[in-house]
């Protein structure tokens, strides 16, 4: 029986300052992750001492050095946000991981909510920069000159299931997923075969099949084995392979669609074999082809279409889905998920409202197609960028939805309320709740823990091993009993 | 373009032709969509949604227009970012 699929994304954003030559960006990232306020306003350490990204789901350790940034730095590098995100300084990205999640909808909320997030941090830090200059952002994942960073998702996985077995029946799945959730690209990158436009943002920077790197020779299955969690009981599946989207629709599917498949993992149910000869190869050709008919070169000497590969696993989930309870959103995904893929096997432009690299390509093709212009023009270059900028006025995804061009999945409403509110059903909820309740007395954070600083007493850390626990069911009364952190170090203590 | 082949059919006159040559090619043209149940009424209908279709794409084109960036060449090429994860 697959254990439920706690998720959460971690999406790294372009950063650039339009009329300033000299632009640094990891001092903008400073600038624009402490321009963003919440009413807590404690300094709260990132707790790097839980972390371990050096693990390897293959059973070692691989030598490097872990990066450990000094108190000052740790602060201003780092925030924790009321919802349970955290919020930070990646390199030279800023990055928001939202808070872990249990469903897909709620997975779709809390990415939008760091959208908008990080578009309130953008307005704020724009008022100190000086005039003529301004702080852009964008939702994507590649600069078009062979610079990438990443949006990765995370799932939680049973550590019974083994990472050899992962790794079998997830490749041909990750090879071709992206017919249903690139973000798009014009052209190709990274010592690609030239091309228009392709599906996917990263599909160019995929160099190896299964490997821990995440920023050089990039695999398209990462062993990164770091839970986050009990380690005993849990894995946390680390994916690099995705775009970072803006549709709602193709963000459901992505997160919806694999965190279904990993349960069939997990449930045995993934008895196929689709083996791809090189999957390597096969994600850039899939990429590739926009036209989604080109035929993939399978080990068993077959031939067969990303969108067949996808035909098939969906044949296996829908028969697995016959034998499981599933509930009304895991049964919605499956209807969609049968949606996209006959809609890609007749005419993928049949999903111009819905899935990101169709909406993108059926934009700039109406544009080229009145102006005159072809795929090398600088302004197609420009469609391709600002479709994913994070201005609400600029941005043409945001220009598709207010047109009604973008099938929604949430609302507005749901959206705002989660920049303040945690996912109730998660460990989110503590960590939201804590910092809302006991901001000052926070001393430092991680995912699995929370640590408290009371009254000039050593620090009191509270670990938080299991993600379905802490949630508002469990904590709800605690917390009310607990005026000051104090008392709840003396609760928890009881 | 789909829509623009359905609308040229009945003026090129082909489906008479079609029709009187043999029973197995009559069925080809319903395959295009244009067949012959929908008769008169279906190419004026697909006439307007084409129109419809055309006057909502030259709409978001003007809205583009008005929010593109200005300097597109200067402003990708500008665009550099640090490799990231």
């Amino acid at each position: 029986m697959a254990i439920p699929k706690v998720m959460g994304t971690e999406i790294e954003y372009g950063i650039t300052v339009k009329g300033d030559p000299d632009f640094d960006p990891i001092s903008s990232c400073v600038l624009l992750v402490n321009a963003y306020r919440e009413d807590h306003a404690g300094e709260i350490l990132w707790d790097y001492d839980q972390e371990n990204p050096l693990a390897d789901a293959r059973g070692f350790q691989v030598d490097g050095e872990k990066y450990t940034p000094n108190q000052q730095e740790n602060i201003a590098r780092n925030k924790t946000l009321v919802n349970g995100a955290r919020y930070y300084v990646d390199h030279a990205h800023p990055e928001y991981s939202c808070p872990e999640v249990t469903n897909v909808r709620d997975l779709v909320i809390h990415e939008k909510a760091g959208e908008r997030i990080l578009e309130a941090s953008r307005r704020e830090a724009n008022a100190l920069l000086p005039e003529g200059t301004q702080l852009l952002l964008y939702k994507n994942n590649s600069d078009r000159k062979g610079n990438s960073y990443g949006s990765h998702e995370n799932y939680l996985m049973d550590r019974r299931t083994s990472f050899k077995q992962i790794v079998e029946c997830l490749m041909p799945f990750f090879v071709t997923r992206q017919v249903f959730c690139g973000a798009g690209k014009v052209g190709s990158e990274n010592r690609g075969h030239p091309c228009d436009y392709q599906l996917s943002q990263r599909a160019d920077f995929f160099e190896t099949e299964v490997a821990l790197d995440t920023m050089v020779k990039r695999p398209i299955i990462n062993t990164r084995d770091e839970p986050h969690a009990d380690r005993e009981k849990y894995r946390r599946l680390h994916v690099i392979q995705g775009d970072a989207n803006l549709s709602e629709y193709t963000i459901y599917l992505r997160n919806g669609v694999t965190a279904l498949v990993l349960a069939m993992i997990e449930d045995g149910a993934v008895d196929r074999d689709l083996s791809l000869r090189d999957p390597v190869r096969a994600i850039k050709e899939t990429s590739h082809d926009s036209s989604c008919t080109q035929e993939l070169q399978m080990d068993d000497g077959k031939r067969k279409t990303a969108v067949q590969i996808q035909a098939e696993y969906l044949e296996m989930a829908l028969a697995w889905a016959g034998r499981q309870s599933l509930d009304p959103m895991q049964k919605d995904v499956l209807t969609k998920w049968e949606h996209a893929v006959e809609a890609l096997g007749r005419d993928p432009m049949e999903l111009s409202q819905q899935i990101d690299w169709v909406m993108k390509k059926a934009l700039i093709e109406s544009f080229m197609e009145r102006k005159g212009l072809d795929w090398q023009s600088p302004q197609v270059e420009m469609l391709d960028l600002q479709y994913h900028d994070l201005r609400p006025d600029k941005g043409l995804y945001y220009l598709l939805e207010r047109q009604g061009r973008a099938e929604r999945i949430v609302t507005d409403e749901e959206i705002l309320a989660a920049i303040h509110t945690p996912p109730p059903d998660t460990r989110a909820y503590f960590r939201g709740e804590c910092l809302k309740k006991y901001g000052s007395a926070v001393f430092g954070v991680n995912w699995d823990s929370i640590s408290f600083g009371v009254d000039g007493e050593p620090i009191k850390r509270i670990l938080m091993a299991e993600p379905l626990k802490g949630t508002r069911a469990h904590v709800e009364e605690l917390l009310e009993s607990s005026p000051t952190a104090a008392d709840l170090v003396k609760n928890l203590r009881a | 373009m789909r829509i623009r082949n359905d609308l040229q059919r009945p003026d090129r006159g082909e489906l008479p032709i079609y029709g009187a040559a043999d029973g197995e090619q009559k069925q080809a043209p319903k395959k295009g969509g244009g067949g012959e149940a929908e008769g008169s009424a279906g190419p004026k209908k697909m006439a307007k949604k084409g129109e419809k279709l055309k006057d909502e794409m030259d709409a978001l084109v003007d809205e583009i227009d008005e929010v593109l960036e200005e300097n597109a060449e200067e402003f990708v090429k500008n665009y550099v970012q640090r490799g990231g994860e």
